[in-house]
């Protein structure tokens, strides 16, 4: 990949389930080492976005690229690439941290497994708990696991959905510090969010809502234009305009 | 980069399992329990002989020649006789009460008949609500009216005696003389038991990964569909193997049931029979969308296979269609070649016949299975 490609590069990207549209033409572009976030209410359709990127799902139309990488034919390679911390508490709850952590290496074949793991645990301070069953695990314990997980096969772009919901604020300021140091690293981060204070930490910021991209900028950018002091308020006169529009369409 | 399958990523899969399994005490413990307590439980329960029937008896007289009829009915060991009501009415209560199973009728003027040369009729009657309990019973009835009578019809009487048939009839009752109901049950039993711990703990196993939540991150991994069917397959090969060596050993001890072929060659048939239903487990499994619908696909697949595979009925006994049905069914095979292995020293040759239809089973289902796993969440 060379250096000026765009990391996450799709256009068009749609999905429906049986008839419920959940995503229609998302077109997004993230350079490398950015830190996007993915922002919008319950059911916009960020969950659908982030599994059609890291190859859970086939869009039903559209196009594009994640890590060089076609999102429809070459899952199996973005797979390998690209490290995706689902919603859900996504691991064995009745394995202990390290056990979870060498099943993860093992399946992507990482070379010099022990040791990858150790540095995996050291460097998210999970070295005391590694013997601990992960269903014992306070939220906040869990989510450090997880971000664990996700890095052990050190991925180029981290996707992150809601990894800090039901954290606690301590715990979330400790998980962006993480974040921000991969991003200086090169990391790509796409991470979806529904707190404001994450938002402002993000270099760029999208937002979705039934299915499409409203508004798209980097923070001060979204101010600026829609004139108002806080970030809550541009989504709140974002959605605003568009349930308008969907008013004056039922109406007419 | 491979696209094929990965041994490092499938021994991921085992191990993951194992540990899993390992920590999951009471599973394990049923797992291993089970089959030793259902074999003690049903290989001495089950008897497809019944004797000490309750019988009542009927009689309007007391004679030599009933006298050496009941008393000949009480030595094959089938009958009790348990009470003697004095009317008819009352006989016909006991029946319909359960409180005998056969009710003897002996005529007035049976002997003064019988003695004339003729052919007094007796009656015995049968609560044949479940055949398979009287059947045995009254097969041997009709041998004592041969026989019962030889000792009393002497002198002038020498007459009356049955008539010698033109030919001698022998029965060489082989490879179970003696009828030993276990002998046939317990080889079933482990065809039975290994069915139902394969199947259900496989039918769990990719379903619980949904409903719990790990299977999305499972996906987003480079593991292949094939590596987690047979990683979660192989830990029950081993489980499977393990019941196998109870059950035989408790066969040996307990019941004395003969192993005459060869062990090598019945163990190899037990990792087909193994697999067979290993792949119908994964393969509900990979069907069902929750753990629910994966027992009862579980159960659905159990109750034709007790049924029509000659575990529990004939399999002879079954109208043609049926036959065929059964014939789709991996116990069946594996009851045939468990059978002919233990009882009748079955080599290489008399075991292929049945041997193959489990491993083209075997394929056919792991194909479907492999077909179903969905490798996105689409």
């Amino acid at each position: 990949m060379s250096d000026g490609a765009a990391v996450i590069a799709v256009q068009g990207l749609s999905k429906s389930f049986g008839g419920k549209t959940a995503v229609s033409g998302l077109t997004l572009s993230v350079q490398k080492g950015e830190i996007f976030g993915f922002l919008g209410p319950n059911g916009s359709g960020k969950t659908t976005s982030i599994r059609m990127l890291c190859g859970l799902l086939t869009p039903d139309a559209g196009s594009g690229t994640c890590l060089g990488y076609d999102v429809r034919s070459q899952t199996r390679s973005i797979k390998r690439e690209v490290g995706y911390m689902p919603q859900r508490f996504g691991f064995y709850e009745d394995l202990s941290i390290r056990e979870n952590l060498e099943f993860i290496a093992a399946v992507y074949e990482m070379k010099g497994r022990p040791a990858a793991v150790d540095a995996a645990l050291q460097q998210l301070g999970l070295v005391q708990r590694q013997k601990q069953m992960a269903g014992t695990l306070s939220g906040g314990w869990k989510q450090r696991m997880a971000l664990a997980a996700c890095l052990l096969h050190q991925p180029r772009l981290l996707l992150l959905d809601e990894p800090t919901a039901g954290v606690d604020p301590k715990a979330r300021r400790d998980f962006w510090v993480e974040i921000k140091q991969l991003a200086e690293s090169g990391v790509t981060v796409l991470v979806s969010t529904h707190y404001m204070d994450e938002a402002e930490r993000c270099t760029r910021l999208g937002y979705i809502a039934y299915g499409k991209l409203l508004a798209e900028g980097t923070a001060a950018e979204l101010r600026a234009r829609f004139a108002v002091e806080r970030l809550e308020d541009v989504f709140i006169k974002v959605m605003e305009g568009v349930d308008d529009g969907v008013a004056t369409k039922l109406a007419a | 980069m491979n696209d094929w399958l990965s041994l490092t990523r499938l021994w991921a899969v085992v191990k993951k399992e194992f540990i899993q399994l390992k920590r999951d005490r009471l599973t394990f413990a049923m797992m291993v329990g089970i089959p030793l307590v259902q074999l003690i439980l049903f290989g001495f329960a089950i008897n497809a002989d019944p004797k000490h029937l309750t019988t009542a008896v009927v009689s309007a007289e007391q004679t030599v020649f009933t006298r050496s009829l009941l008393s000949a009915m009480r030595n094959s060991g089938y009958f009790d006789l348990v009470a003697t009501p004095t009317t008819e009415a009352e006989a016909d209560r006991m029946l319909a009460l359960g409180e005998a199973q056969f009710v003897v009728r002996i005529p007035p003027g049976f002997s003064r008949a019988l003695v004339r040369g003729e052919k007094p009729q007796l009656l015995i009657e049968a609560d044949a609500t479940d055949p398979a309990t009287t059947s045995n019973a009254l097969a041997t009835v009709l041998q004592l009216s041969q026989t019962a009578l030889r000792w009393d019809l002497t002198g002038p009487l020498a007459n009356l005696q049955p008539t010698a048939e033109p030919f001698e009839l022998r029965l060489h009752r082989r490879y179970n003389p003696e009828g030993i109901t276990q002998f046939n049950i317990v080889p079933g039993l482990m065809g039975v038991i290994l069915t139902m711990t394969m199947i259900i703990m496989t039918a769990l196993a990719v379903t619980r990964e949904v409903e719990r939540g790990t299977m999305e991150n499972l996906m987003a991994t480079p593991v292949l569909p094939i590596e987690v069917m047979l990683g979660k397959i192989l830990p029950y090969v081993a489980i499977g193997y393990v019941q196998v060596l109870v059950i035989l050993l408790a066969a040996h001890w307990f019941f004395a049931v003969p192993i005459l072929g060869s062990m090598t060659l019945l163990l190899a048939c037990v990792m087909v029979f193994i697999l067979a239903n290993l792949t119908v487990g994964i393969t509900f499994s990979s069907i069902a969308r929750n753990q629910t619908q994966a027992m009862q696909m579980g159960f659905f697949f159990f109750l034709p296979t007790i049924l029509l595979s000659g575990f529990m009925f004939p399999f002879r006994g079954m109208p043609h269609w049926a036959q065929i049905v059964g014939e789709m069914l991996p116990l069946t095979h594996f009851l045939r070649i468990v059978r002919g292995i233990m009882l009748k020293g079955s080599g290489v040759a008399e075991v292929w016949p049945h041997l193959w239809p489990l491993l083209v089973f075997t394929g056919v289902v792991l194909a479907v299975g492999l077909k179903r796993y969905r490798r996105t969440l689409d």
